[in-house]
């Protein structure tokens, strides 16, 4: 019984989310496989080969892998499937984009964003934006799953896997990338950040979040996240968002600036080991769930903090 | 251009769930339900498609219980011409939708199936993908704009890091996001008139499909809460206590 795992990279190298998949796969057991399809991925392959815990990289270097279009990537993946009891991708949207297409193809079910693994055939996944826990078993001959990054800590460094060359699919041609506008920032990925500083409605305006928050998550190294609240209203772009539909992040800390905390915005980030609270309403929902609350007038009182930091 | 626009009745998002004593799942006895929220939007830009031209027909699509009815009259309410009830009792899990809506495409033709791209029941996520994979269609996931235009769908997607843009042949299945539009209110003469609009009902097995489901959910228990924490005075106390107590700066 062997587990493939569908690494997650943009070609020059290997994103964070892949080590949390692996650690998921070494608690199912079994011999882990990682692939790796992209166009001149050479350095994401040498890298997916230095995770500990992999017997084999697979690597599918190709043209029709460089955008990672969904459709050219499902079709190696099941072309490569045979052997292999689990397939694993990590729950970002490159994954969640791939993995049910994979399983429709194998005509097997998917088992979205687990969190804990109980047996090889029994996982436990959030449901309601993860206000029930459901612990599911499948009866598929193959596993397709999807596995929420915070639930499972990231594999190490230190392995020394084999790497094999996997041939390549035809490029099927029905979907083509035409642009791609990523957010630049010097700062930490928000699903990998150790401390996040997320900023919500309370702030009232772009120019108020970048002026407030930016200073204070320099002094702490942040990354900087939102409330779907301030995304909607144009304060930041739509990928700073963490919630039940944006990311689900769980860093040492993090701190909701004018967040009144609803379901939907909880549920993306109540597995954060410490949460601080800034908001002037003292009923404000975000209260419930924080381990240290701040009653007051974040204009007032977000300066004073990065300055004192 | 038909458009296909299938809709899920779940529990309404604004209804507190409750996890029932006894581990078999939520508790669903006396609870509000709505359309899910991201098919709403799906139901919105196939009427905003017609209404701009480029679709001829929007032609909505529920799979569950007889109840769904109501979630069909609502997406015709919205502006959708008539409605597909799949009628069953049985666990749909999105493996078995996606082949039920899959022989629904056979039937209708449709060239853009347009769906939530997650309901927030299940938080599954992969209805639209295993349909377009059953359909050997191209996909566009968590879409924020979409353009149909000379036999081609160009769409913006929302992706960890930013935006994407596909282009994409038809026939397409596409799934929505937040930011693709906001739905309107249904006013009351057109909830009126959606009454009068046609609903047909077919079964599962009507259109051959097996619906067997392949997950078997052993338990579902309520998550450990978190405990609220303590307020603190000012912003000297809050440091000292990220400091000393939880040491995380």
């Amino acid at each position: 019984m062997a587990i493939l795992v569908i690494a997650e990279h943009d070609n020059a190298s290997l994103k964070a989310a892949t080590l949390n998949a692996v650690t998921a796969a070494s608690k199912i057991g079994g011999e882990i496989h990682v692939l790796v399809a992209g166009a001149n991925c050479g350095p994401a392959a040498q890298a997916a080969a230095q995770v500990q815990g992999i017997a084999k990289v697979r690597v599918a270097d190709a043209a029709p892998y460089a955008d990672q279009t969904a459709e050219n990537l499902a079709a190696l993946i099941v072309a490569n499937a045979a052997g292999y009891s689990h397939i694993l991708f990590a729950a970002t949207t490159t994954g969640k984009n791939t993995a049910p297409r994979v399983a429709a193809l194998l005509d097997v079910a998917q088992i979205s964003d687990i969190i804990a693994v109980e047996s090889p055939d029994t996982f436990v996944r959030p449901i309601y934006a993860g206000n029930a826990l459901a612990t599911v078993k499948s009866a598929d001959a193959v596993k397709v799953i999807t596995v929420r990054t915070t639930g499972f800590d990231a594999a190490g460094q230190g392995g020394s896997a084999a790497t094999e060359a996997v041939a390549a699919g035809a490029d099927l041609g029905i979907a083509k990338l035409v642009n791609r506008e990523m957010t630049k920032s010097e700062r930490p990925e928000l699903g990998a950040a150790k401390v996040i500083v997320s900023g919500g409605r309370g702030l009232g305006s772009g120019e108020n979040y970048h002026s407030l928050l930016e200073p204070l998550a320099d002094k702490l190294g942040a990354a900087l996240g939102a409330s779907r609240a301030a995304v909607d209203a144009g304060f930041v772009p739509n990928d700073y968002q963490v919630g039940q539909t944006g990311k689900i992040v769980a860093p040492q800390l993090y701190l909701a600036i004018g967040i009144s905390g609803a379901i939907q915005h909880l549920a993306g980030m109540k597995d954060s080991k410490v949460i601080v609270a800034i908001n002037k309403d003292p009923d404000a929902p975000i209260f419930q769930v924080a381990d240290y609350g701040l009653v007051g007038d974040l204009f007032q009182l977000v300066p004073e903090l990065t300055a004192a930091l | 251009m038909k458009v296909l626009v299938p809709v899920k009745r779940v529990i309404d998002y604004n209804v507190k769930v409750r996890v029932k004593a006894d581990g078999t799942g939520v508790d669903l006895a006396n609870v509000k339900m709505s359309m899910n929220p991201f098919d709403e939007i799906a139901i919105e830009e196939a009427v905003r498609l017609r209404e701009a031209g480029v679709a001829t027909e929007v032609v909505a699509v529920s799979c569950g219980l007889m109840a769904c009815q109501e979630t069909l009259r609502t997406a015709m309410a919205i502006g959708a011409d008539r409605a597909i009830l799949v009628e069953s009792d049985a666990d749909l899990q999105p493996l078995a939708v996606a082949k039920l809506l899959k022989a629904l495409v056979e039937k209708e033709a449709p060239q853009l199936v347009i769906l939530g791209k997650q309901a927030i029941d299940d938080d599954a996520n992969q209805t639209g993908q295993m349909l377009a994979a059953l359909l050997g269609w191209p996909q566009a996931t968590f879409a924020s704009k979409v353009v149909i235009a000379d036999g081609k769908a160009t769409v913006t997607r929302e992706v960890d890091g930013g935006l994407e843009t596909l282009a994409l042949t038809l026939p397409v299945v596409v799934t929505t996001d937040l930011r693709l539009n906001e739905p309107r209110y249904a006013t009351l003469p057109n909830i009126m008139k959606a009454k009068k609009k046609p609903l047909d009902t077919v079964k599962p097995a009507d259109l051959g499909v097996d619906v067997a489901p392949r997950l078997t959910t052993l338990k579902v228990v309520e998550p450990g809460k978190r405990q609220a924490g303590v307020k603190v005075a000012d912003v000297a106390e809050l440091l000292a206590k990220l400091k000393n107590e939880a040491k995380v700066i």
